[in-house]
């Protein structure tokens, strides 16, 4: 496999336009796109993932204490990327579920953070679906946690930067699997090309039905665009319970005239160009990349108050 | 303060935070991604010292390559599953992920310690000062608590006199070794984890 | 394993994880294993996506395996043999069990000598002063003089077991299985257990439902079962479930005990058990002089014209060639193989004896080698104080433990305590080559992958020197018979720390004649002329190397046997007594899942448990380690302290009475000096039934050095049923004291849906669960002694084997 073939190259970034870098590509041919995809079925609530995620990520030991029930932390945080949360579930009937679910960076397809984010290349997505932070280029505003619908990024008062799940693109890049990926004992967290992922999700959802899961869902919302780390959720009838919003959605930014604010600070007008082509974008089309959306950045761009 | 390799990692983990962005770049697209830490790391077969699923893990091993490095020490980088293995396939669970940090704890012990009877601290003691008490206490030991013929006239030779109590994450071939030793010198009180 | 070993011949998970994969239905009872062995659940749910298994989880507390099971019920701590009793007879009484597999693989058509009786919950020949049984009883009825058509005069037939292949004779193993559990209906398991009635029928239906060729299924279990004083008979319960269910020895069935350590298993065969020599040989009795007399007292004898009796007809080669590895050249048949160099004990010495001797001051030294003492109790201040009564203790870990630091303990005063204490720093794991056994008995050889830093040294290392050191002194001053310790072999190239390769070598034994490596124990002789450390072992390092070490990852009948990935014992055989998953003309029972198969000149498949060429026109029995040729629904003899038939006893701590006889307790259960008055003799203080385990972010004790698992699951707790709490005004999160008769822990309380009350007829019982984890000694839970859960727990072990009840107590819960 080729770099070009792991989707490598960039699809766009916060605040820039025509931002895609591809030229290695004939654009004729899709880009190969890779999701994981989290069987909640087959998760044991182990927190293998969790732990991966900060032993190969190098990220640092909290403190924590319980708070409730197994859950470590009671969120995501700037050093907690990934987490395993848990529900204890009273079933019509008296059944009890305990409803485990795997937080971490869905991925989006159209990703709430890179629109909402006024610095140029703070958050990438790559042709492949990652969607990537540079935390070089974060101006620490915080627009991204705001513009997220799953309320993943979290900031750091240290550094004043904003983390969040990278898709362990250091070792997607290298052709390995994602550390959460690969360290699950039980294949509930899976790995490959969005397409591989969507029939294994399907074929899934109709075994947990004959199951008795009568109401089985493969989670993979439109209104993101969907999703490169899609669940199977058995329960779909409460899929509220696992923490999942059920019509998620990208929203424009809350408040424009702050966000003007902001991005005088840094003096970043290309960044204001790209905030508008971004809303823009979102606004008019809520259509799929490619052609469409650089299209409209570009013209957003040309339209944008210059100097 | 001695860089031992636990500190030596510890000071890589702080400085690998530290440096996180460092790779970024804008231009070109694939400088921005960090690179692969174990890229350059030898490989060693390991199996996890957790419970009895025998899980394979490969340890990534920095300053070394077919020989040891010469101006360094073999340092671990990290600690992943051996996808080659038909019982785990190279996942890990929360111990096993994490079983970098039970190599390099700061917590291990690091020379020998002896405590005197009535004493309320530990004192630093040699290898060999250790050993040669501890051989006198079990000689006098046996001496005292050997039973070369039991009331009915039977030849038992056992040592009464003290007892093992062993773990299982020791290897066969050390658990082998014990049981050799301690069943020379007659003991009966020979035990390990399985009953516990 | 005892109870393993009673039924079938070895003491073993008699499959292996991959295994899994092959599985209809399994009951999971006694274990967690989607928290404990997660990365070997998996094949669990292989098998439930590919065969559409299904997962029964039988547990006090609803875990992470209930919560990925298909179905979740609970059970009171402790009462696991009525469940599996209950389900003996529904088996029985439905002829749900697999016909011809119990005629052919099981000795149920063996008949039971006229002595042997039960009546109120006491099997004959108990002595209450000795609380022992005399087992003599427990016998079959024997052939004894000439078969027809003999001339008089002894025949082969003499001692071997009289059958009934009808299975209607009134003492036949069948029918006193039948008349046993006739007591466990239903109402009494509901009674005993708390399973509703209506869902132990579900159950007992579903796994009843293997009986048939076509299905297979699987009891996994692990400590669970074991810690408890009724620990070996339930597991022997279960294991006769399965045998008359025709699931032992096939693909996707079998007794899988899951072992909790990386090589528990590894160091239980290399015998660190007091019990044993390597291989299971057992440790000689006082009286016995000769090999003669031991093979007498020790090895089984045949019972039935169709056993192999593989084991006890070897033992002599075994033993001798043991003799060989350990005492080389002093080692002669002129002086018995060095027989009177084994101690032989005059009583049980498992865990519970060390801390005993030492309170009476018989024992002057421990080492904890690995492993700590005060953390694992049971009853952790019993042991302290035992730690305090010894004249030395000796710490081999790579961490400080809460056996090493006890002297400064919590209301210690240092002053007061005696002991010397040694803290000899060992390398880990990671640092030290050698074989690991899995609990499916793969024995996997791992590579050290860095060099031991500074002054830690390994273990073999300091056995070493002491052993050097040993020998100087006794030749110096001599002493009582240095004989054994002189003459040990150490043959080698590092004699100040032995290289494991070297040691592994002498495990697997050696040729004396020819100086070469042995493929396998057939080949051990009995003369002297070869060595072997552990017969079990022989075939693992060969003249090809080794085999240990191999990476092969073929599997040509898809069933998961990898046999060239590492090697299994015994003979690299994957599924144990794999004879008895084919029929008596060596058809598999199920061909679609064929464990070895007669293909007219040899048996194929798996490697066989079994002499690869005797036709099934032999009639060999399947089980080649037993005296009967068969599996044992019935074990005779001493094979089990406590009964030769399982039967349910209530826990030394309990609410209730026994609803099945008026033996309330184990009648065998070894009562230590002074311990009876630290039980609680019924529920009136202490009224919860409390239970312990581990979770999966956790490792015994251990793993409170690792930062990111303290991080993943902090702080010590209480589990406690909501109504529980509700009645004691206990909120979730609330600190709250546990409290035993014998100590108290504080932890947090967390309330939960998960632990739910049960209904015993009238009563109402809660249950608490309280995990094994936490120390004062280092890392995370510094400083708290009241966060050792085995503070709570009773000092008394298992009827047979002495493991100590770790699983079921009485305990009260308050706000602290």
């Amino acid at each position: 496999m080729t770099t070009t073939d792991l989707g490598l190259t960039i699809r766009r970034q916060s605040a820039t336009p025509a931002s895609g870098t591809n030229i290695r590509r004939d654009h004729s041919t899709p880009a190969l796109e890779i999701s994981k995809l989290v069987d909640i079925d087959l998760c044991i609530g182990c927190k293998a993932c969790e732990v991966a995620c900060k032993e190969w990520n190098d990220l640092q030991v909290e403190e924590t204490h319980l708070f409730s029930g197994y859950q470590s932390h009671p969120d995501l945080t700037p050093h907690t990327w990934d987490l395993m949360r848990f529900n204890e579930v009273e079933l019509a009937g008296g059944a009890l579920a305990w409803l485990i679910r795997k937080d971490s960076c869905l991925h989006c397809e159209e990703p709430g953070c890179l629109l909402a984010c006024p610095a140029p290349g703070a958050v990438i997505q790559y042709e492949n679906g990652i969607v990537d932070f540079n935390q070089d280029a974060c101006i620490g505003c915080q627009y991204c946690v705001s513009g997220c619908p799953f309320d993943i990024p979290r900031f750091d008062t240290v550094t004043k930067k904003v983390y969040k799940c990278t898709l362990c693109i250091d070792r997607v890049s290298t052709g390995l699997e994602p550390a959460c990926v690969k360290a699950c004992p039980t294949g509930a967290i899976r790995f490959g090309t969005k397409e591989d992922m969507l029939a294994y999700g399907l074929e899934k959802v109709e075994k947990l039905k004959a199951r008795g899961f009568s109401e089985a869902m493969l989670y993979d919302p439109v209104g993101v665009g969907g999703l490169h780390m899609m669940y199977v959720v058995p329960r779909g009838e409460i899929l509220e319970q696992y923490g999942l919003p059920v019509d998620p959605t990208v929203t424009a930014p809350t408040s424009f005239p702050s966000l003007i604010g902001a991005l005088r600070k840094v003096g970043a007008t290309a960044s204001w160009a790209g905030l508008l082509a971004a809303a823009v974008y979102f606004l008019k089309t809520g259509k799929r990349y490619p052609p469409p959306e650089e299209e409209a950045v570009a013209a957003a761009y040309e339209k944008a108050p210059h100097g | 303060m001695k860089v031992t390799r636990r500190t030596f990692i510890q000071g890589g983990v702080v400085g690998a935070a530290a440096l996180a962005g460092l790779g970024f770049d804008l231009a070109p697209a694939q400088a921005m991604i960090k690179d692969l830490k174990i890229s350059r790391a030898s490989e060693v077969r390991s199996v996890c010292p957790y419970c009895a699923v025998g899980c394979s893990m490969i340890a990534y091993v920095g300053g070394q390559g077919k020989t040891q490095s010469f101006n360094t020490t073999p340092h671990l980088i990290h600690i992943e599953g051996d996808p080659d293995s038909p019982v785990n396939g190279g996942s890990l669970c929360p111990k096993g992920a994490a079983t970098m940090q039970l190599a390099l704890s700061s917590d291990r012990i690091e020379h020998p310690r002896y405590r005197a009877p009535g004493a309320n601290e530990w004192t630093r003691i040699s290898w060999d000062e250790a050993l040669d008490r501890l051989a006198r206490l079990m000689k006098d030991a046996r001496d005292e608590r050997f039973v070369a013929t039991d009331a009915d006239g039977n030849t038992v030779n056992r040592n009464e006199g003290f007892a093992w109590g062993g773990g299982a994450t020791i290897t066969n071939e050390e658990g082998y070794l014990v049981t050799k030793f301690m069943r020379a010198l007659g003991v009966v009180g020979l035990e390990q984890q399985a009953r516990l | 394993m005892a109870s393993l070993a009673a039924t079938f011949g070895r003491g073993a998970m008699t499959n292996h994880w991959v295994d899994f994969k092959n599985t209809d239905v399994f009951l999971v009872l006694g274990a967690n294993p989607a928290e404990n062995h997660p990365c070997g659940w998996k094949w669990a749910f292989v098998a439930r996506d590919t065969r559409k298994a299904r997962i029964i989880h039988i547990d006090p507390r609803f875990t992470r395996t209930s919560a990925t099971a298909d179905k979740w019920v609970a059970i009171r701590a402790g009462t696991d043999t009525a469940f599996f009793g209950g389900m003996i007879k529904y088996i029985l009484d439905n002829e749900l069990y697999h016909d011809e597999y119990v005629k052919l693989h099981t000795n149920a058509s063996f008949i039971v000598a006229e002595g042997f009786s039960f009546s109120d919950g006491l099997f004959s020949g108990y002595d209450e002063a000795t609380r022992k049984y005399d087992t003599a009883s427990w016998d079959y009825e024997r052939e004894t003089g000439p078969t027809s058509g003999d001339e008089g005069g002894p025949t082969q037939s003499e001692g071997f077991a009289m059958r009934d292949p009808t299975l209607e004779h009134p003492r036949s193993v069948f029918q006193l299985l039948k008349q046993h559990y006739a007591r466990y209906t239903p109402e009494v398991v509901e009674e005993v257990t708390g399973i509703p009635r209506d869902q132990f029928l579900e159950i007992a239906q579903e796994f009843g439902a293997t009986g048939v060729p076509e299905k297979v299924g699987n009891i996994v279990y692990a400590v669970g079962l074991t810690h408890h004083t009724q620990g070996s008979q339930m597991i022997r319960a279960a294991a006769i479930v399965q045998l008359l269910l025709g699931n032992m020895g096939r693909p996707g069935g079998g007794m899988n005990a899951e072992r909790g350590h990386a090589n528990i298993q590894g160091n239980t065969d290399n015998a660190q058990s007091w019990d044993i020599l390597p291989g299971y040989l057992a440790i000689p009795k006082p009286g016995t002089t000769t090999i003669d007399e031991y093979i007498d007292t020790s090895a089984l004898t045949q019972l039935d014209p169709d056993a192999v009796n593989y084991f006890g007809t070897n033992y002599r080669k075994f033993l001798v060639s043991l003799a060989k590895a350990w005492y080389g050249d002093a080692a002669t048949a002129s002086n018995e193989f060095a027989f009177d160099y084994f101690p032989k004990p005059d009583k049980n010495w498992s865990w519970m004896t060390f801390y005993d001797e030492a309170l009476a001051g018989r024992l002057h030294g421990l080492f904890n080698s690995g492993m700590s003492s005060v953390n694992i109790g049971p009853d952790s201040n019993r042991v302290i104080r035992a730690l305090s009564n010894l004249k030395w203790l000796v710490v081999m870990d790579p961490f400080p433990t809460a056996s090493s630091e006890f002297w400064h303990g919590d209301g210690i005063d240092p002053a007061s305590v005696d002991t010397e204490v040694f803290f000899l720093p060992t390398t880990h794991w990671i640092e030290k080559s050698g074989a690991f056994v899995n609990s499916g008995r793969w024995t996997q050889w791992k590579h050290a992958a860095l060099p031991a830093e500074g002054e830690l040294k390994d273990d073999v290392y300091i056995l070493a020197q002491l052993l050097h050191r040993l020998r100087r002194l006794y030749q110096e001053e001599g002493g009582p018979f240095p004989d054994p310790i002189m003459d040990l072999t150490w043959p080698y190239s590092n004699p100040d720390n032995p290289p494991l390769e070297e040691v592994s070598k002498e495990i697997n034994g050696v040729d004396l004649t020819t100086g070469r490596q042995l493929a396998t124990f057939n080949d051990a002789k009995d003369d002297g002329t070869t060595s072997i450390g552990n017969w079990l072992y022989t075939g693992s390092w060969t003249e090809e190397g080794n085999q240990m070490d191999r990476r092969g990852t073929d599997d040509p009948t898809g069933l998961g046997f990898y046999h060239n990935w590492t090697w299994s014992w015994p003979a690299n055989r994957r599924v144990m007594y794999n004879r008895a998953s084919a029929d008596a003309q060596g058809r598999p029972w199920d061909p679609t899942r064929p464990g070895i198969t007669w293909n007219g000149t040899r048996w194929v498949g798996d490697v066989p448990d079994f002499t690869p060429d005797s036709s099934p026109q032999e009639r060999k029995g399947a089980f080649i380690m037993t005296g009967e040729g068969v599996g044992r629904l019935f074990a005779p003899g001493s094979l089990m302290g406590d009964g030769p038939i399982p039967e349910h006893y209530e826990p030394v701590e309990s609410p209730v009475q026994n609803v099945l006889s008026p033996t309330r307790h184990v009648p065998t259960t070894i009562l230590y000096e002074g311990v009876a008055a630290s039980f609680a003799e019924d529920d009136s203080e202490f009224p919860y039934v409390a239970t312990t385990y581990r979770v999966t972010e956790h490792e015994h004790f251990v793993t409170q050095y690792v930062p990111y698992l303290v991080e993943a699951m902090p702080d010590f707790f209480i589990e406690l049923p909501r109504e529980l709490a509700a009645e004691k005004g206990i909120n979730d999160l609330d600190q709250v004291r546990v409290l035993s008769k014998r100590g108290q822990v504080q932890g947090v309380a967390l309330v939960t849906k998960r632990m739910r009350p049960l209904r015993l007829g009238n009563k109402v019982v809660y249950q608490v669960g309280i995990p094994v984890h936490w120390h004062p000694t280092g890392g995370h839970g510094k400083g708290n002694t009241a966060q050792m859960v085995n503070l709570l727990t009773p000092y008394v072990g298992d009827g047979t084997t002495v493991t100590p009840e770790f699983k079921a107590f009485l305990v009260n819960v308050e706000s602290a």
